[in-house]
């Protein structure tokens, strides 16, 4: 038997177009974030919310990610946003080649912000990079407050935690999701998180969340 | 199941590392932090599957997980991660602080020396 050593990083081959992406979103100074939860928990709402909100003062645009059918890009064409829509025909979640070529197809010199919306699936999307500047994740109060116990990989990496869906928390009961129990695991995974509580039906926190993309936007112009 | 993806790439570099080498390779060691959740059947099963018929055909997989660490911010001890008591385990703190998890890395491969 022979042994060889080889201590190289298996998945160098998606970190390259990670790091490329990277560049070419620094280099046209885009803030680019990574939108990753289970599905249903509210990514398209709380970016159609956002786009429109947000309309002639942040220029975004959308990367599409689901298994199949383009009816979430379609719903962010709608608020007159460019989407560009990946269907990975099965895959549970995003590679950074596939962003590259969408990357590719954006009008970058516009934008301020790009937002990857993930595949809906709580565990593999948070294995990939993909070149963004930050990982958002996003848990709906009805999927139960132990998600951050449950995946930590997700908490334990993201910037930012949306807890989504906050209009329907008497609803669900202090039982079923105690906010403060998600509050004090996700920063005990991650003390640097920035949780906020928002609810993509009635508007509910998003000015917290806007607050935030703008110091974002404002730090990546200015760097 | 990320794993079909994690396959294509380990298959793509070990068989950067057996184009180097005449003999037949028997087993590869990887290793990755429990943030990769990786499935060990599911890898090896993925990776058996596009394996068969090229040089890489046949390798056994030993998948080594690297569990999570934590510092303390007191007194800096490093100790295994657990959410449901995180103190430190030398002085008790509670100011304790996750350490990046560890890379998926090609650790080594063994060929048949024969």
């Amino acid at each position: 038997m022979k042994k060889v050593e080889v201590g190289k990083k298996i998945l160098s081959a998606n970190e390259e177009y990670a790091f490329k992406n990277a560049q070419i979103l620094a280099e046209k100074k885009c803030v680019c974030l990574n939108m990753i939860s289970s599905p249903g928990s509210g990514k398209t709402t709380i970016l159609t919310r956002t786009i429109n909100e947000l309309k002639g003062k942040i220029g975004i645009g959308v990367i599409e990610g689901d298994v199949q059918t383009d009816i979430d890009a379609e719903k962010i064409r709608a608020t007159g946003a460019v989407a560009i829509q990946i269907n990975t025909r099965g895959a549970c979640h995003l590679s950074a080649k596939q962003v590259s070529d969408a990357l590719s197809q954006l009008a970058l010199d516009d934008l301020d912000i790009v937002f990857i919306e993930n595949v809906g699936n709580l565990v593999c999307p948070s294995a990939f990079e993909l070149g963004e500047n930050g990982k958002v994740a996003v848990l709906s109060v009805a999927e139960g407050d132990d998600k951050p116990a449950k995946y930590p990989a997700l908490f334990a990496k993201a910037k930012a935690l949306l807890i989504n869906k906050i209009d329907l928390l008497d609803s669900v009961g202090q039982e079923d999701f105690n906010i403060g129990r998600v509050n004090a695991d996700a920063r005990k995974l991650n003390k640097n998180i920035e949780i906020f509580h928002v609810s993509a039906k009635t508007g509910a926190g998003f000015a917290e969340w806007y607050d935030w993309l703008a110091k974002s936007v404002k730090k990546t112009v200015g760097s | 199941m990320h794993e079909a993806m994690v396959a294509q790439s380990l298959l793509a570099s070990i068989s950067a590392e057996v184009a180097n080498q005449e003999a037949k390779p028997i087993s590869a060691k990887i290793s990755c932090g429990v943030l990769y959740a990786i499935n060990d059947e599911l890898l090896c099963f993925a990776f058996d599957a596009i394996a068969k018929g090229t040089p890489c055909e046949g390798i056994e997989l030993q998948i080594e997980h690297k569990p999570m660490k934590s510092r303390c911010n007191v007194c800096e001890h490093v100790f295994e991660f657990e959410l449901s008591k995180l103190v430190c385990t030398n002085c008790g703190s509670e100011d304790c602080e996750l350490l990046p998890d560890s890379p998926l890395l090609l650790e080594e491969i063994e060929f048949d020396s024969e």
